[in-house]
């Protein structure tokens, strides 16, 4: 076992390991912005927004990420005659398959929020929009975070197939550094450690808002 | 104060109401008992149009329901619900409970709107417990406080949907003795409920419904010493210690 | 803008249109055999995660932690890359020889272990559904623990399993894609595949896409049967 492939290595390794944190970050936030727009798309009682919500949920929900990844990177470009980065591509692919799911918690978020409540703001003579904002939207927040939380973490695992592109994230530069030293029981033993460490720290701040969700819920 | 005319609701080809009439004067407190799935709380919920008829017409101090010219949020605001399991707003205080509708509905400013909700927890007993979360407090104090938040809106009507069904036996006189003082006070009221005590003591009529139809509607004591329908008759035995003769005991 | 010409004969021409098939038939054997793996693991770590047994419950959470919160590629990469190098140089060199198709069983070990982290956190939420009230009432009708458990709890925890174990058997289904970076030519690899000989790569991909939602719905449908049949009155069994 020897570790100095490691310790010479680490400031390569390191900048993968801030391009996957990037590639995170840009893939959290897009996918979480479509995904809300998605979601309220399967919430909605129209037609014209329903049924394209939905089909687009099913779609991506049945087809592996890595086939997206594919599709937008090597394929996409074929027929729009320009080629996307890989960075870019990566970020696209990631933000149209991950919406999909983030669609899926947002709906479930706001359909846990009891009907009764829906009823006792109505009751007070409060409007949609009231309603939306200042009943449901709070409680199905709370509901929501933990899930959310949760399903960064797998982002932030997934990000380990834009290996697949050539992309010079943290997994692929492990694998590089193998490549040349041919040392994979240190390197692939670290890069697991480092992904477990980041993400137990991801699913212990869900678990602990989960938590404080729970208690200033009422008892009914 | 209320005309219920000719009311049907169907659920699906499940007719929860069968052409219901009724009229409810102003003042008056008015009991609506029956057995489950008889569509009493369905009724209720039609009132302030939380539920939808296919047929008939409600019209509420004169202002029809379902009429399309009807602005429902603002005849929402003069009914007041209060329901069985009283739906307290879980992320708000008690006292932010009762003001959240005055202040976004009504535009009353927060100072005012404060003033007036902590008279109101006052008039139903649970003051001390203004700056709590719902959760911390006892079926009967949340129950005590969902009235509290309805009467906030200085309503024309109140209803009751069971308010004590989902109480401990010992929480019940509680909420009961609220709703007495209030109709008491002269507020038009329509309870739907199980309590036969309260009914004989506080109701000036009472409705029996059952599948959906109006059984039968009598002032409270006729009701009790005189039931005519016999429906009416095995309910009360089931529901009371009721003698089948008609003497109570 | 559209300067290509779509070519579906890549699809059954030969020798693609064999590639193509062979690739769905690995797919295929891959994820069951994976799912099979996942289940009877996942079963064991479930049990070790409901022990009385401090070291047990602690060797199960360890076990979920573990192959949780590391990505399925790096798992794939250390069985294929790391593990070998762990043994001995004459069992390397076994392995090497008589093990045909190292990356195909590689990845069904680590698909397997993989899932069933999954399956193990599932069955045992199942398990923690079921009210305290309902072993009771069976132990006071004289039921032995192993009676208890089989004809009482595990009928009643298979229902309110059932939908989100289907979810993960797609999910299993899917995952096998991964195995491409270790070699093995399932349906996602040969599209590429054929792509670098044949420039068509957008058909190939389109069919395997179709291949993925095609069996997406045979299991959807499954499971609405299933559950159909076995929906208990009054029970919510959609608890995912």
């Amino acid at each position: 076992m020897d570790l100095n492939v490691i310790t010479e290595n680490m400031a390569y390794l390191a900048g993968g390991l801030a391009l996957t944190f990037q590639i995170a970050g840009l893939a959290i936030a897009c996918g979480l912005c479509w995904g809300i727009l998605l979601g309220m798309g399967r919430l909605s009682k129209n037609r014209l927004l329903y049924y394209p919500a939905s089909a687009y949920v099913q779609f991506f929900r049945g087809i592996p990420l890595i086939l997206v990844i594919f599709w937008i990177y090597f394929l996409l470009p074929l027929i729009t005659g320009d080629s996307l980065g890989e960075f870019l591509a990566v970020v696209v692919s990631f933000t149209l398959y991950e919406a999909s799911y983030f669609a899926e918690i947002i709906r479930s978020g706001i359909q846990s929020v009891p009907t009764g409540q829906v009823n006792a703001g109505l009751a007070t003579g409060m409007r949609p929009r009231q309603l939306a904002f200042y009943i449901i939207l709070p409680q199905a927040l709370r509901n929501m975070v933990p899930s959310l939380v949760n399903h960064a973490v797998v982002i932030f695992q997934d990000t380990s197939l834009a290996y697949v592109i050539g992309l010079r994230e943290f997994l692929r530069r492990v694998n590089l550094v193998d490549a040349r030293e041919a040392r994979s029981v240190e390197l692939y033993l670290f890069a697991g450690l480092v992904y477990f460490v980041i993400c137990s720290l991801g699913t212990l701040a869900s678990h602990k808002l989960e938590h404080r969700s729970q208690t200033c819920r009422s008892n009914l | 104060m209320i005309e219920i005319s000719n009311v049907s609701l169907w659920y699906a080809s499940y007719k929860a109401l069968d052409d219901i009439s009724v009229s409810i004067a102003k003042g008056q407190t008015m009991v609506i008992c029956g057995p489950s799935g008889s569509g009493k709380s369905t009724l209720l919920r039609c009132i302030n149009g939380l539920e939808k008829f296919q047929q008939g017409s409600i019209f509420v101090d004169g202002v029809g329901v379902q009429d399309r010219a009807t602005d429902i949020y603002a005849l929402r605001s003069h009914i007041g619900m209060v329901f069985q399991h009283f739906e307290l707003y879980p992320h708000k205080t008690i006292l932010e409970n009762v003001i959240l509708a005055p202040i976004k509905v009504r535009g009353i400013s927060r100072k005012d709107a404060k003033h007036q909700g902590r008279n109101l927890l006052d008039r139903v007993g649970v003051l001390d417990q203004a700056d709590k979360f719902p959760a911390e407090l006892s079926g009967g104090q949340q129950q005590r406080v969902s009235i509290a938040r309805a009467l906030a809106m200085e309503p024309a009507v109140m209803l009751f949907d069971e308010p004590t069904s989902a109480l401990d036996p010992e929480m019940i006189k509680e909420v009961l003795d609220v709703m007495t003082d209030l109709a008491r006070e002269g507020m038009t009221m329509v309870v739907v409920t199980h309590e036969m005590g309260f009914a004989r003591r506080v109701a000036d009529d009472i409705l029996f419904m059952d599948q959906g139809c109006i059984v039968e509607r009598k002032t409270a004591e006729d009701f009790f010493l005189h039931p005519s329908n016999e429906r009416t008759r095995r309910f009360l035995e089931r529901v009371m210690d009721y003698d089948i003769n008609g003497r109570g005991r | 803008m559209l300067n290509y010409t779509f070519d579906w004969s890549v699809l059954w021409r030969q020798p693609y249109g064999e590639m193509m098939l062979l690739g769905i038939r690995t797919t295929i054997t891959l994820s069951l055999a994976g799912w099979c793996i996942a289940v009877l693991v996942g079963v064991i770590v479930a049990g070790l995660r409901s022990s009385k047994n401090v070291w047990m419950r602690s060797l199960g959470l360890a076990y979920v932690l573990v192959f949780r919160n590391i990505p399925f590629l790096v798992q794939l990469f250390v069985w294929y890359f790391a593990a070998p190098l762990l043994l001995s140089a004459d069992a390397r060199s076994w392995l090497y020889d008589n093990v045909q198709n190292y990356d195909y069983w590689c990845g069904i070990v680590g698909l397997g272990l993989y899932t069933a982290s999954r399956v193990a956190e599932q069955f045992r939420s199942g398990l923690r559904s079921i009210p305290q009230d309902q072993y009771r009432a069976a132990y006071a009708t004289g039921l032995r623990p192993n009676q208890v458990y089989r004809y009482v709890i595990f009928p009643y925890a298979f229902r309110i399993i059932i939908p989100s174990f289907t979810t993960e058997f797609l999910t299993c289904f899917k995952n096998s894609a991964l195995t491409m970076t270790i070699g093995v030519m399932e349906i996602t690899h040969t599209a590429y595949y054929i792509d670098s000989f044949t420039w068509h790569g957008l058909e190939t991909t389109t069919a395997a896409s179709l291949c993925y939602l095609f069996i997406a719905q045979i299991i959807a449908l499954l499971m609405w049967q299933v559950e159909r049949r076995m929906h208990i009155m009054g029970m919510i069994t959609r608890g995912h």
